[in-house]
C-alpha cells in the first residue's frame, strides 16, 4: 500500500536519508530499525508530510486500488488519505484533556457518529484513557502518554498507522504492553509502519524489517529472519 | 488634591471605567490571541481598530447606510483588512526568524496609518452619534446615556461568544493546540494557515467593533486614533497575562479602572492620564512578568 523508491531527505542541511526504498503491503507490520540518528525519523516524517525537502517517489495505494503520489502533499492530505502518525516523544498536548487530544486526532472527520465510534474503539484498546478522559494530557504518566499518542493517531481512522519510537523512555513491562496493543491493532486490519531503536521488540512483531545505517538501508528481510542474523544480533541486540 | 467624591459621582466614574476598560479589553484580545499562536506582536492591530471606525464613518455619514448595516459593513471590511495583513505581511515570514515578522508588523502599521492619511486625509472628522444612543436618563442620582450601557454589554457578549468558540468548537481546539505545538497540530490534519487566518479574522472583527464604539464615545475619527488605544490595549494584554483571553479582558478593565479613577480622585493629574498605563506595565513586569492570568512562557520577544 506504500511504496517508497529512492527516497533522499535533507534535514537541517544534512543528507539524512540516502536512496531509501521500501515497500509496505496491506495488513503488514513493517519496521525500520537503526541507531539514533540513522535517519529513521526523517524518513517517516517525509511520508507524514512534515518534511518537505525530499526527493524520490512515495506512492500510496488507496483501498480502491488507485495510487497517489505523495510528493509535495501537506500533512492534512496524508491524514485524509488514511495515513496517521504518532510522533517521536509522544507530543501530547499537555494543556488539553485526554478527550480533547483525541478529538484533535479526529480533526479531519466531520461525522459525529464516526468520531464517537473511534473514541469508543480507542477507549476499548486503552481502558486507562477512559478513566482519565477529563484529565489534562500533561498529568499522565509516560506510558499513558504513549498510549494516548497511539490512540490519537487512530482517531482519524487511518489505513496506515505510523509509529515513531513508541518504546522511547518506557519501562520494559510497558514496552511489552504497548507492543502487544500494536499487534492487536494490526490484527484488526490496520497496516503498521514502526520506526524503532528497540530492535528486539520491533523485530519480534514485524513481518518485514529494514535496517537503516547512516541514512541508507544495509539489511532487510523478514522480522524473524533478522532476529537471527549475526550482524543484527551484534549491532542491535547485544550479541 | 481634594478627595471628596459622592457615591453618585463614584458610580458615574465606575460606569465610565467599565466602558473604557471593556474597549481596551476587546482590542487586547486580538493582541493576545495572535501572540498566543504566533508569538508575534501584531502592531497593525491598533490600525485595524482605526479602520473599523473609519469604515463605519464612511458607511453611515458619507453613504447614509442605516446604522446596523453600516456597522456590519465596517466590521466585515476591517476583518478583510486584518486577513490581508496576515496574508501579505506575516504569512511569507512564517518560517523566518521572529524578529523579521516583528519588523514587518511595525512596517505594515506605519503603512496603514500613512495610507489612511493619503486616502482619508489627516483631518479629524466628526462622527454623528445616533440620537437614540445619547438620550440621557437617570438611575438614582446617576445620569447615563444608553451608549454607556451598550458598550460594555456588547463587549461582554462578544467575549462570551469568543470563549465559546475557543473552548467548545473544533477550530477553537485547533487554536489552543497550535499555541502549544504547531507541528503536532499539523500532524493531526489541521490546516494551520487557515486556523491562523481565523484567529486574525476574529481579532480584527473585535477590534473593529471596539473602534466603532470608540468613535461613538469620542465622536471623531482620524488616521492615528489607533496608536494610543493600541498601545494601551497591548499593555492590558500583558497585564492580564498575554495568551489568555479572560486575562486580556481583565487587563483591559483594570486599565480602564486605573485611568478613570486616578483622574477622578486626583483631577490635577489628568495631564498624566496616558502615563498610568505605562506605570501599570512597569509594575506588572517587575512583580509578575507573566501577568495576572498568564502561563509561563519560555521565551518572549
Amino acid at each position: 500500500m506504500l511504496e517508497i523508491k529512492g527516497l533522499n531527505v535533507w534535514y537541517g542541511g544534512i543528507h539524512a536519508v540516502r536512496d531509501l526504498s521500501m515497500s509496505i503491503g496491506r495488513g503488514e507490520i513493517v519496521t525500520l530499525i537503526g541507531a539514533n540518528g540513522a535517519g529513521k525519523s526523517s524518513a517517516i516524517r517525509a511520508v507524514a508530510g512534515l518534511v518537505r525537502d525530499w526527493k524520490g517517489e512515495i506512492t500510496f495505494t488507496k483501498p480502491d486500488g488507485n495510487s497517489v503520489s505523495l510528493a509535495g502533499c501537506p500533512p492534512e492530505t496524508m491524514v485524509k488519505l488514511g495515513i496517521a502518525m504518532s510522533p517521536e516523544g509522544r507530543r501530547i498536548l499537555p494543556h488539553l484533556t485526554v478527550e480533547e487530544n483525541l478529538t484533535l486526532g479526529a480533526f479531519t472527520r466531520s461525522s459525529k457518529d464516526e468520531i464517537e465510534e473511534s473514541m469508543e474503539y480507542a477507549y476499548g484498546l486503552f481502558p486507562k484513557l477512559r478513566e482519565r478522559r477529563s484529565q489534562k494530557g500533561g498529568t499522565l504518566s509516560g506510558g499513558e502518554q504513549q498510549m494516548l499518542a497511539v490512540a490519537r493517531a487512530l482517531m482519524s481512522g487511518p489505513e496506515l498507522l505510523m509509529l515513531d519510537e513508541p518504546s522511547l523512555g518506557l519501562a520494559p513491562i510497558l514496552v511489552a504492553e504497548v507492543f502487544g496493543i500494536i499487534r492487536e491493532i494490526n490484527r484488526q486490519g490496520r497496516t503498521i509502519l514502526l520506526v524503532e531503536q528497540n530492535a528486539y521488540a520491533a523485530l519480534k512483531i514485524a513481518n518485514k524489517a529494514y535496517v537503516l545505517e547512516s541514512g541508507a538501508v544495509t539489511l532487510s528481510g523478514a522480522g524473524a529472519e533478522l532476529l537471527e542474523n549475526p550482524r543484527v544480533r551484534e549491532a542491535y541486540l547485544g550479541g | 488634591m481634594g478627595i471628596n467624591l459622592s457615591f453618585d459621582m463614584f458610580m458615574q466614574h465606575l460606569i465610565n471605567a467599565v466602558g473604557l476598560g471593556s474597549l481596551y479589553g476587546l482590542i487586547a484580545i486580538g493582541y493576545t490571541m495572535v501572540y498566543g499562536i504566533l508569538r508575534l506582536i501584531n502592531f497593525a492591530h491598533g490600525d485595524i481598530f482605526m479602520l473599523g471606525a473609519y469604515f463605519v464613518f464612511f458607511a453611515t455619514v458619507r453613504y447614509k447606510l442605516p446604522w446596523v448595516l453600516g456597522v456590519l459593513t465596517a466590521v466585515a471590511g476591517a476583518t478583510v483588512c486584518g486577513l490581508l495583513v496576515d496574508r501579505i505581511a506575516y504569512r511569507p515570514l512564517r518560517n523566518a526568524p521572529r524578529i523579521s515578522a516583528l519588523i514587518s508588523a511595525i512596517g505594515v502599521s506605519f503603512f496603514i496609518e500613512n495610507l489612511s492619511v493619503v486616502v482619508f486625509s489627516g483631518m479629524p472628522r466628526p462622527v454623528v452619534q445616533p440620537p437614540l444612543l445619547m438620550k440621557a436618563f437617570s438611575i438614582g442620582g446617576v445620569r447615563l446615556v444608553p451608549l454607556a450601557i451598550l458598550v460594555p454589554a456588547i463587549s461582554f457578549a462578544m467575549v462570551a461568544g469568543l470563549l465559546w468558540l475557543v473552548y467548545r468548537t473544533k477550530p477553537g481546539l485547533a487554536m489552543r493546540s497550535i499555541s502549544h505545538d504547531i507541528e503536532t497540530t499539523r500532524l493531526m490534519g489541521v490546516s494551520v494557515d487557515r486556523i491562523i487566518a481565523l484567529t486574525f479574522a476574529l481579532g480584527s472583527a473585535l477590534a473593529a467593533v471596539a473602534g466603532i464604539m470608540w468613535a461613538l464615545r469620542y465622536p471623531r475619527v482620524e488616521p492615528f486614533m489607533g496608536i494610543v488605544p493600541g498601545f494601551k490595549a497591548f499593555i492590558a494584554a500583558v497585564f492580564g497575562g498575554i495568551g489568555s483571553i479572560p486575562g486580556a479582558m481583565l487587563g483591559g478593565l483594570s486599565l480602564g479602572f486605573v485611568e478613570i479613577m486616578s483622574i477622578a480622585f486626583f483631577p490635577r493629574l489628568s495631564g498624566y492620564r496616558d502615563a498610568f498605563a505605562f506605570i501599570l506595565l512597569i509594575l506588572i513586569l517587575l512583580v509578575k512578568p507573566t501577568g495576572l492570568m498568564g502561563e509561563k512562557l519560555e521565551d518572549k520577544i
